[in-house]
């Protein structure tokens, strides 16, 4: 599994709720107002089910899913 | 006395969000309701809100998830009530039901138990005349979502006495919450005005004068009302709204609490707010 099959999937789930913006891979969107931090939840069960993975208690925090690339990172982290 | 174990009957939004904050506040909470389907979606609700908690307010769920949700024990046998300390009853808004609950919970918790309904109209003294310790039965209106508000409408009924009360109080300071104390009276001051309110909401939109975005918007922007009356409708559940309006309507008489007729029928067609995703509005 590399970034490049990995961020694509996140980049697509993200499209249905952020619309009209082309996201980039660094965008903040909590910081940058697309989604409110509710939305995290549903973050961390797209990336549990999608990546077959558990998102343990220590990996519970918004900076893990700020960002494309910070969820990239958590799912390399956690199938390493 | 000091609470340790807290029963709580019903596991819908209500039962729910109260079972998760009495178990962050180290409480071992019985859950009792009549199906396992119920209650495992209770589970699942409850351990994904604590996530979401670990998330957003780390400080305020210093423990793991999985240590917390093992203080709660989920049952469908009252029988699981034979140690509890407290009973917070949080079933639908009918009579029949909550009197049959008190019926069943009554011979088998301990007699130093205090039973605490989280009505939101229904009269305590009334519920109280279910049970052979009507001194210490009390009203409780908890807010939802209960983790996150910190102000609770306690009410004491015709026998409630002082004793009941500083137990209701010290569980409520341990929950890090706060009360006010109001009289019994169908509605308390919380229900027999905001029922009025939404009930009149919807007719407003039942007589086409505004639409719900534009009802909600006076009372936000006009009022500062965190919420207008047909968002909160849809948080509360329309059908229990229904079942509130009802009861006021029937407690007293009066036709100023009769259910407007949209109400009815949103109701009738599935129509219960967040909870199934529909309402006045549509949720995802």
């Amino acid at each position: 599994m590399s970034p490049d099959t990995i961020k694509p999937q996140f980049r697509e789930f993200l499209g249905k709720v952020i619309r009209n913006h082309d996201l980039k891979d660094d965008d903040d969107i909590f910081a940058q107002g697309f989604v409110n931090s509710l939305f995290a939840m549903q973050l961390v069960m797209f990336t549990e089910n999608t990546f077959a993975l558990a998102v343990e208690d220590e990996d519970l925090t918004l900076d893990n899913f700020r960002t494309i690339n910070a969820m990239t990172a958590l799912v390399l982290r956690k199938k390493a | 006395m000091s609470i340790k174990q807290v029963g709580v009957v019903g596991a819908g939004v209500m039962g729910t969000g109260l079972a998760q904050s009495l178990a962050q506040a180290r409480f071992d909470v019985i859950l009792l309701d009549i199906s396992d389907d119920i209650l495992s979606r209770a589970r699942g609700e409850i351990r994904k809100n604590l996530r979401l908690a670990k998330m957003l307010d780390p400080q305020a769920m210093p423990e793991s998830v999985d240590s917390v949700l093992s203080r709660i024990t989920c049952t469908t046998e009252a029988g699981g009530f034979g140690a509890v300390d407290f009973v917070i009853e949080n079933v639908v808004e009918k009579w029949a039901v909550k009197e049959q609950v008190y019926h069943e919970i009554d011979p088998i918790c301990p007699p130093h138990a205090v039973f605490a309904a989280n009505t939101s109209a229904i009269s305590i003294t009334r519920i109280a005349s279910a049970t052979g310790r009507p001194s210490q039965v009390l009203g409780m209106h908890f807010m939802n979502p209960v983790p996150m508000k910190p102000m609770v409408e306690v009410i004491r009924g015709y026998h409630t006495s002082e004793q009941t009360l500083h137990t209701a109080r010290e569980l409520l300071t341990t929950m890090g919450k706060s009360c006010v104390v109001v009289q019994d009276m169908p509605g308390f001051v919380s229900n027999r005005v905001l029922m009025l309110t939404i009930n009149e909401a919807v007719f407003l939109l039942q007589d086409q004068v505004a639409s719900a975005e534009d009802v909600d918007t006076i009372f936000r922007s006009c009022f500062g009302h965190k919420m207008g009356p047909l968002e909160t409708a849809d948080l509360i559940g329309l059908d229990t709204i229904l079942y509130s309006i009802e009861v006021l309507y029937e407690s007293y008489n009066d036709s100023k609490y009769r259910p407007c007729p949209l109400l009815k029928k949103m109701v009738d067609a599935g129509l219960h707010g967040r909870k199934n995703g529909r309402g006045f509005y549509t949720y995802e």
